[in-house]
């Protein structure tokens, strides 16, 4: 089960209102590689691995990318809350607004809804781990096209600290692949 | 139709610094999910883990319960704001 506590991860901090940033910042909030896709794939794969230290990684990894969906939903909530109709008016947000208005949805920067595609259980836990460092992968490069747009200084902060965990889980899946591969190499032995 | 928020400056240095802790807690966990025979890891984090257990603690008992878990005063205040989507860390 879970617990809420009332804290972010990390202090977020935002410098302006900036309802195109904020747009593009929601990729990561409903697109294919952001944080909900990946706290469902990793809290979903948890059933068919097959040890412990494998199984204590993807759930530890998976409730922190909630965290993270956190995160970027008040990235975007601190980017627009303050905003005017005229500053929304000719930015890529305005799409947003006339659908949800300031609410917060779980779609990509383009607008398409998240959906449950965006990841896959293989029950097989050497493709489901290969999936979830390939996924770690691709977040750190959309963090990377996100920094390279942000002209806020506060959202860049942020968006550095959340590029660095996904270079840190890329690090523990791959180590929890290495478990696996052994666990799976000993058993011919039998 | 926004909500005022008033933030209080000390609870939001409280909360940094619970925050702080809880990453090193998050980090070593993480570390030692893969690597539960590394001794020194594991006293970074049961040493880490009586700060934070401790810091908590304090901070609750000024500002109320982080989690619905939590013992309150009356009424109860876990309702109370600011909620984290509201804190304000620019000066903290």
């Amino acid at each position: 089960m879970w617990i809420y506590e009332k804290k972010l991860q990390y202090p977020v901090r935002v410098d302006t209102t900036n309802p195109r940033l904020a747009a593009m910042i929601i990729e990561q909030f409903g697109g294919a590689d952001g944080e909900l896709s990946a706290g469902i794939r990793y809290l979903t794969q948890r059933w068919s691995m097959p040890n412990n230290r494998a199984i204590a990684t993807l759930n530890d990894i998976g409730t922190e990318e909630l965290a993270h969906w956190e995160i970027i939903g008040t990235l975007v909530y601190k980017l627009t809350k303050d905003a005017t109709i005229d500053q929304v008016k000719g930015t890529p947000f305005e799409a947003h607004y006339v659908n949800h208005g300031k609410g917060l949805y779980t779609h990509d920067a383009s607008g398409n809804p998240w959906i449950a595609a965006y990841y896959n259980v293989k029950g097989d836990p050497i493709a489901d781990l290969h999936e979830d460092m390939a996924a770690e992968e691709k977040a750190r490069a959309t963090y990377e096209w996100l920094i390279n747009i942000s002209d806020d200084p506060g959202v860049t902060d942020t968006l550095r600290f959340l590029r660095e965990r996904e270079i840190v889980h890329f690090q523990r899946f791959g180590e929890a692949l290495r478990i696996v591969q052994e666990q799976l190499e000993t058993k011919k032995y039998y | 139709m926004t909500r005022e928020i008033i933030v209080d400056r000390e609870q939001m240095r409280m909360i940094k610094e619970l925050m702080e802790v809880s990453f090193v807690l998050l980090e070593t966990a993480l570390y030692l999910n893969t690597h539960p025979n590394d001794e020194r890891a594991l006293r970074l984090h049961n040493n880490t883990s009586s700060q934070y257990a401790q810091l908590k603690e304090m901070y609750q008992a000024r500002y109320g319960p982080l989690t619905n878990q939590g013992m309150s005063r009356y009424p109860w205040s876990y309702i109370n704001d600011p909620w984290p989507w509201d804190m304000d860390f620019n000066n903290v």
